[in-house]
């Protein structure tokens, strides 16, 4: 690794006036599960930083909280295993604790944060579909103050996102979700555990009577960022929630989106996946919307 | 770049120790203190080897890492322990024990990342199902002695294999 300044602020505050003063020469750096991996490699999408800032004890940046009237908080720094066990999130989020759970091993999962699986942006990123499903939006902080914006406009492309390089990922907020609805999330990966997604397919859907009031769809690994599907969701709202609604929505959104070939799969075989797998989890959030 | 001092404890003794920001825990740990039974396989998180359990000024209690991802200088305030942290006035931790007892160990380099991933199961979940050991374990990589007897320790160690 290449030698850097170490700073560990322990305040938002602080951690911002570092990030300001040091502009494009600073990092900052949460769990180190994809910075630390890509600075020894030294392959970092940006120069190599020559100032670190610590984000682990920065506390405006953890926890996770719920309420009835504002719906989640998920704080940048909380971990991917905080996340899988928080009990809030596992009754009313399901498909975004299903997200937390994938993310590498235990080790991983107790080091990774939501912030920087976001802020590293890859598209196969398995937090990602989740929360684009439940609309989310990130909370971002600068010398500005503060602005949110929704989870899909943050993404830019592979490693891009919507921050300056004075801002952080403060939080993510979700909205409560309607009564009734049911989620899910999951990805085709060649090993069970230990891999990047080839394809990930995250849904919701209220269902009323016998009739899908809202659908999202958001699609991982294929497309330059995660994605929703909206001609998939425009095809499910309104209409019963039957498999043949479903196969022609699944079919929608291996159309409508655009992957690329690479060593894990070709494009083709990725639409074929997202077909499969969004099929998949439309039948599943449906029993899920039903006994919930 | 000039080292940094940083405080923290291994092993249940408090260090006060200058590292160099680039330095990961795992090199500090090995390097510095001489504590060399956790090793470096890969360094990209991806093998399980330099697994330690951490446990930082906030935290309940300690939490599985992978050693080789996270800088010395962000563990201060924390507790660290590795392998040479488990046994007590001279006798082996129950999971240390189990391995050796299964026959869990071929060449060992895996096995300090091994056991210190087996106690973290074993504290969360005393008695794990054979599906939760291999979960517990994914991070874990062992290219010769073969996972049966690795899972067969562990359970050996459960409460269920008493
Ligand atoms: C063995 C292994 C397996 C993995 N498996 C998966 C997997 O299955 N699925 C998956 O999606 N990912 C996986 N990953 C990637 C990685 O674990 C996740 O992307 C993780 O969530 C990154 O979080 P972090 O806290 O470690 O980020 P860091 O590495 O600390 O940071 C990542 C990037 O985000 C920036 N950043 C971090 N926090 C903030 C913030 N609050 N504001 C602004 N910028 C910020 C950093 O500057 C950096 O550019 C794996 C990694 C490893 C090592
Ligand atoms: S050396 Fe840390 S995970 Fe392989
Ligand atoms: S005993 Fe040799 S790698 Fe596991």
């Amino acid at each position: 690794m290449r030698a850097f300044e170490y700073h560990a602020p322990t305040s938002l505050n602080e951690a911002l006036s570092l990030l300001q003063e040091l502009g494009e020469a600073a990092r900052p750096l949460a769990g180190g599960t994809d910075l630390v991996v890509q600075m020894k490699e030294n392959a970092t999408k940006f120069a190599a930083p020559s100032h670190i800032v610590n984000l682990l004890r920065v506390p405006e940046l953890g926890g996770i909280e719920f309420s009835e009237s504002v719906g989640l908080r998920i704080g940048a720094g909380a971990t991917m295993a905080e996340v899988a066990e928080s009990l809030i999130i596992r009754e009313r989020y399901q498909a975004i604790v299903e997200g937390a759970a994938l993310v590498g091993s235990i080790q991983t999962m107790n080091m990774a944060t939501v912030g920087g699986n976001l802020c590293n942006a890859a598209p196969s990123a398995d937090i990602a579909p989740p929360l684009l499903a439940f609309e989310a939006e990130a909370v971002i902080v600068g010398p500005a103050g503060r602005r949110s914006l929704p989870l899909e406009e943050f993404f830019l492309g592979p490693g891009k996102t919507a921050l300056a390089v004075d801002e952080l990922v403060a939080e993510v907020r979700v909205p409560v979700p309607s009564a009734g609805i049911g989620s899910a999330y999951d990805r085709h990966t060649p090993r069970k555990q230990m891999d990047i997604a080839v394809v990930g397919v995250a849904a919701t859907l209220s269902i009323a009577g016998n009739r899908v009031e809202r659908a999202r769809v958001a699609l991982g690994a294929v497309a330059p960022t995660p994605v929703r599907a909206r001609r998939a969701e425009g095809a499910l709202e309104g209409q019963p929630p039957s498999d043949d609604v479903f196969a022609r929505a699944a079919e929608i959104a291996a159309m409508e989106c655009s992957p690329i070939a690479d060593v894990r799969a070709s494009a083709e075989f990725r639409r074929y996946i997202v077909r499969v797998m969004t099929m998949r989890m439309l039948r599943e959030v449906r029993d899920r919307a039903r006994s919930g | 770049m000039p080292k940094q001092l940083i405080n923290l404890t291994v092993n249940g003794s408090p260090y006060e120790v200058a590292v160099e920001p680039r330095w990961t825990l795992l090199e500090m740990v090995r390097e510095e203190l001489r504590f060399s039974g956790s090793k470096e396989g890969c360094g990209t998180g991806d093998c399980g080897a330099c697994s330690m359990i951490l446990r930082g000024p906030q935290d309940g209690r300690g939490r599985l890492i992978t050693s080789c991802l996270m800088l010395a200088a962000q563990a201060e305030g924390c507790e660290v322990t590795t392998i040479e942290g488990l046994a007590t006035n001279g006798r082996l931790h129950p999971v240390q024990q189990a391995f050796i007892d299964t026959g869990g160990v071929q060449c060992g380099f895996c096995t300090p990342g091994m056991i210190m991933a087996s106690k973290a199961l074993l504290d969360r979940n005393p008695s794990p199902t054979l599906e939760e050991v291999r979960e517990g374990l994914a991070g874990n990589l062992c290219r010769c002695t073969g996972y049966a007897k690795i899972y067969e320790a562990v359970m050996h160690a459960s409460k269920a294999g008493k």
